[in-house]
């Protein structure tokens, strides 16, 4: 009795073991097959400024290819701003690290009324008017002019932020949302 | 069955046809224990329907003299035994072995760790939370539930996803079993919770400490055991169903068992619960996104003999869990502004509905068992158990094209071979020895589009263990145990070059990179570990009053995938996560002691305890990096050397006219030894005072009255500076602040009628946060987001039947 139990219990584990044994090789032959690395869709790399007025064209961009790697984002501003001048503005939000580069400002703007961008000025930014609106009549910030004073240092801070409360004050603090892009430039106004 | 049938028939048949043969036959033998062999004196033993007794002497012998030739039943009992009984057809002198079981506590072992005073068994500490306490809780989860214990706590995110914290010590460091599994479910960050419907078990048992060498090695932390009483040999059929209604979250939860089990020893059981809640409510304000629905079904056939056994079971869990949706934030400045405002950032209208960010976890459970007892060794038992754990993250997506594709996609899957023999042949002295064989696959899903926060990896363990127990004499019990653990975990892992480099793998892993793509690089980490664990222990119980016991362990733990590998951002936590490779096993050791004076109504149990632990794991915020969405915190694992000591204390007392109390108070100190620092996390002191009035005559009448008083955590480690883009300056970041301390008073009320036609009928209410308290609590995720849930009323229908 006992030892037919025996034969029985053996007779199981060694299906079991083979079963086990089974798997564990279906496993391993997964494993030949090295995994699909992933490309970030759901990320932006690059933004870029530009700001145009008679007087020539200047580019501000922010670029961090390595999204949320440990190296930070490359700034870079073209030239400096005139004074007393009004610049006719525009942004793009870019996915270089896609082939071809992913240009994410066209969803920002199907989805107007989920975004908007806000412009933190400094300095000898006298200020930065919206000039577009969403359906609702509710500024996006695409696209938008830039006034200078006086030469000197200058901020620029760009921030897009999705889903905020639209309308808004026009701060930060009162959109609330949250932020897919923040970043400050450094120029100087002449 | 059969035989006393046939035995019957043949009484009739020969009993008169027997009449006037010689009556001179000799039946003799020996009754012995079933599992050492030892002699068992005192059995009686009756010839049924004959009138003919006898008792066996010391050494166990016995004779009837002057039978007739005839067939004969012989029953055999004796104190302790369960009685037997033999058809003996006697045609000569005949001389016979009969074999008693002697321990029919191991028939319903389950039953006898589930009562009073498991301690006076085990020199650890070893709490369990019965069926009645567990269906309080039916509407919550095993987290909520454990937290009756002293010692321990939680840490949460948000209200429902509780991890057990047990002295201190919480995450790969506490093991869960669930009827003998060890749970594999991927709860290596803070917002995993382990993946249980606690309305399938019928007791828990939570062993604080490393001395449940059987159950896994690496448990520096402690065990938490959850069972289902063993169903008894009879024909019967029986069932529960609970429903639960509540307040906050407006919703409820159903559950319901039944189990069916026939005299022969076979049984089948099925239970099925449903639990679907909305979002839940800070007394202030909504707690937008914090709704959750969770499915549990449990099968079990099996048939359990004493001699030999075998179980299948199966259990599927399916949990949608919101979380806060205040929580999920852009970058460092909204961070900052969390935590200044103290509101959450987005409260919307209740609502049912879960939308992003969630997790969607789901969890197979299958399990085969085999067991046999020897005569004269012991029982031996062979278990093969698989699980498969699918977990799902959402998060906020930037567009809405991206809506409905998780962020993060892991599928792990477990196939564990493990073998058991108690060995209970020696009086007094019980030996466990037993092996363990396990294969385990995850795979994260590359259609996320999100990179991997934890990679593809193969991990094979292979593991046994010696334990045993020494009932040395009426007062002393020894116990130790020792355990090895062999671990390899073959990954496969895409490294951003910029990360590879800036972590210095380039120097020293170099020659694991199988592939590289620019950008990144395809490595293969390929990391061996191998684990002693042991611990000793001795009990004291000289009388039924005082017992004392101290226990001494060592465990060591292998670091888990996310300690390991975590690389990148964690969305829904806005924050940068970073494993180590070079990450070390931890080794911890402990020393506790257990002391209880148990008399005349008044308990009171006293449990100090000090560890010490080199190669701590801990994950900590260490600084900033910046992306194009601005600054994130970085939080990284690092091993340090670190020390726990603490206490917990359990007092209860009888009153008289129906009034009882129970006092718990716990305290855990712990220190990074390394920086000389207090440790992050650590549970803040905390005081919890019932009192409860019953009148029995009252339909079970039961009042109580509950206060959890939980102190300010005044030990922390520094707060870190971090560059605000938006202020344009260096800000400290209050992340490590703890909140302020707080007291919660709950009230709960119940009555029944037990003793209805075939079914009893339970009715209880509790009333949680009765006085509507905002507070927040150290250990929980979304503190810095919003408060924690306000006043919750649940009424509780417990039908048996």
């Amino acid at each position: 009795m006992i030892r037919n139990t025996f034969n029985l219990i053996s007779e199981n584990t060694t299906r079991i073991l083979i079963l086990l044994l089974a798997l564990g090789f279906t496993a391993c032959s997964n494993d030949d097959d090295d995994p699909e690395p992933v490309n970030e869709e759901e990320i932006i790399t690059t933004v870029r400024v530009t700001l145009q007025a008679a007087g020539g064209t200047v580019t501000l961009q922010s670029q961090d290819l390595d999204g949320d790697g440990p190296n930070p984002p490359e700034v870079t501003v073209s030239g400096p701003l005139q004074a007393n001048t009004t610049y006719t503005g525009s942004v793009q939000v870019l996915n270089e690290t896609e082939t071809p580069t992913e240009n994410i400002t066209e969803e920002v703007e199907e989805e107007a009324e989920e975004h908007q961008f806000f412009y933190g000025v400094s300095g000898s930014i006298n200020q930065v008017t919206y000039t577009d609106q969403d359906a609702n009549g509710n500024p996006i910030g695409l696209s938008f002019t830039l006034e200078t004073g006086a030469a000197g240092a200058a901020g620029l801070t760009v921030t897009l932020r999705h889903e905020p409360k639209k309308p808004n004050d026009g701060t930060l603090t009162d959109a609330g949302g949250e932020t897919d892009v923040a970043q400050s430039f450094t120029l100087a106004v002449q | 069955m059969r035989y006393p049938l046939v035995s019957l028939i043949l009484f009739i048949l020969l009993g008169t046809s027997v009449y006037g043969q010689q009556c001179r036959m000799v039946l003799k033998g020996r009754v012995v224990d079933y599992h050492d062999q030892t002699p068992l004196a005192g059995a009686v033993l009756e010839l049924l329907e004959r009138g003919v007794y006898t008792t066996t002497d010391f050494d166990g012998t016995f004779q009837f003299e002057g039978l007739c030739p005839d067939v004969y039943e012989l029953q055999v009992s004796h104190i302790e035994c369960r009685p037997v009984t033999q058809v003996i057809d006697l045609q000569q002198d005949t001389e016979i072995k009969i074999t008693l079981e002697h321990h029919i506590e191991a028939l319903e072992e389950v039953t006898v760790l589930g009562e009073a005073n498991p301690n006076e068994v085990r020199s650890g500490a070893e709490v369990v939370l019965d069926e009645e306490t567990l269906s309080q809780y039916s509407s919550g989860s095993l987290g909520d539930a454990l937290k009756e214990i002293s010692g321990v706590s939680s840490i949460n995110t948000g209200a429902s996803i509780v991890k057990p914290v047990i002295q201190g010590l919480y995450g790969s460091r506490v093991l869960i079993l669930k009827n003998e599994v060890r749970l594999q479910d991927m709860e290596w960050g803070e917002e995993h919770a382990p993946n249980v419907d606690l309305n399938s078990s019928d007791n828990v048992r939570v062993i604080k400490g490393s001395g449940a060498l059987r159950y896994g090695g690496d448990a520096v932390g402690g065990v938490i055991v959850l069972e289902n009483d063993r169903t008894l040999r009879r024909d019967s059929l029986w069932g529960n169903t609970m429903l639960s209604g509540l307040t906050n979250g407006r919703g409820g939860s159903i559950s319901s068992e039944l189990t069916r089990s026939w005299q022969s020893g076979l049984y089948a059981r099925a239970q099925a619960s449903f639990r679907r809640l909305g979002d839940t409510e800070a007394p202030d304000y909504v707690l937008s996104n914090t709704g959750n629905q969770q499915i549990g079904v449990t099968l079990e056939v099996g048939n359990s003999q004493f001699e030999s056994g075998w179980s299948l079971f199966y259990s599927y869990y399916d949990a949608t869990l919101g979380i806060l949706r205040a929580s999920h934030i852009g970058n460092i400045d909204d961070l900052i502004r969390s935590i200044n405002n103290g509101t959450p950032e987005v409260v919307d209208p209740f609502t049912y509905t879960i939308a992003e960010p969630r997790q969607e976890v789901a969890h197979h459970l299958g399990k085969a068992t085999y067991y046999k007892r020897f005569s004269g060794l012991g029982k031996w038992e062979l278990q093969y158990d698989f699980q498969q754990n699918q977990r799902f993250e959402f998060d906020v997506n930037r567009t809405q094209s991206d809506a409905g594709r998780p962020s993060i996609d892991l599928t792990l899957t477990t196939h564990s071979l493990s073998t058991n023999l108690s060995i209970d042949r020696f009086q007094g002295f019980d030996l466990e020895v037993g092996l363990l064989g396990r294969y385990q696959d995850n795979f994260a899903d590359p259609a996320t589009g999100v990179r991997r926060l934890i990679p593809d990896y193969n991990r094979y363990e292979v593991g046994g263990y010696a334990t045993a127990e020494w009932l040395v004499d009426e007062a002393w019990t020894a116990d130790a145990g020792v355990r090895y653990d062999y671990s390899r975990t073959d990954a496969k892992k895409f490294y951003r070059t910029s990360r590879w480099e800036e972590r210095g793998y380039d120097e020293d892993f170099a020659d694991i990179i199988i592939e590289d793509l620019g950008t990144q690089l395809l490595t293969n980490p390929v990391l061996d570990f191998s684990n002693v664990s042991a611990s000793a222990g001795v009990t004291w119980h000289p009388n039924s009053t005082w017992t004392a016991g101290l226990q001494v362990s060592r465990a060591e733990r292998a670091p888990n995938p996310s300690e390991l590998f975590s690389d990148g951002l964690h969305h829904s936590a806005a924050r940068i996560e970073l494993g180590d490779l070079r990450i070390e096993k931890e080794t911890s050791y402990k020393g506790s002691l257990n002391l209880v004076y148990d008399r005349g109504g008044f308990r009171a149990e006293v449990t100090p305890y000090v560890q010490r632990l080199s190669g701590f794991i801990l994950l900590e915020p260490t600084g900033t990096e910046f992306t194009i969405r601005g600054a994130f915190p970085v939080w990284s694992y690092r091993q340090t050397d670190a020390s726990l000591a603490g206490v917990d204390v359990n007092l209860g007392n009888t009153w008289g006219a129906g009034f009882s109390s129970t006092h718990q108070f716990s305290l855990v100190k712990g220190r990074d030894l390394d920086l000389d620092t207090p440790l992050i996390n650590v549970p803040a002191a905390r005081t919890r005072n019932e009192l409860v009035w019953e009148k029995q005559a009252w339909h079970d009448f039961q009042f109580g009255l509950e206060s959890l008083y939980v102190f300010r955590q005044n030990e922390f480690p520094e707060n870190i500076v971090v560059f605000s883009p938006e202020q344009g300056q260096d800000v400290e970041l209050a992340i490590n602040t703890p909140p302020p301390a707080y007291h919660l008073l709950n009230l709960h009320a119940g009555i029944g009628w037990p003793k209805l036609e075939k079914a009893s009928v339970r009715i209880t209410l509790h009333a949680q946060n009765v006085l509507n308290v905002s507070y927040r609590d150290y250990l929980d995720r979304l503190r810095y987001f919003a408060d924690s849930p306000g006043r919750n009323l649940i009424l509780n229908i417990l039908f048996k039947y």
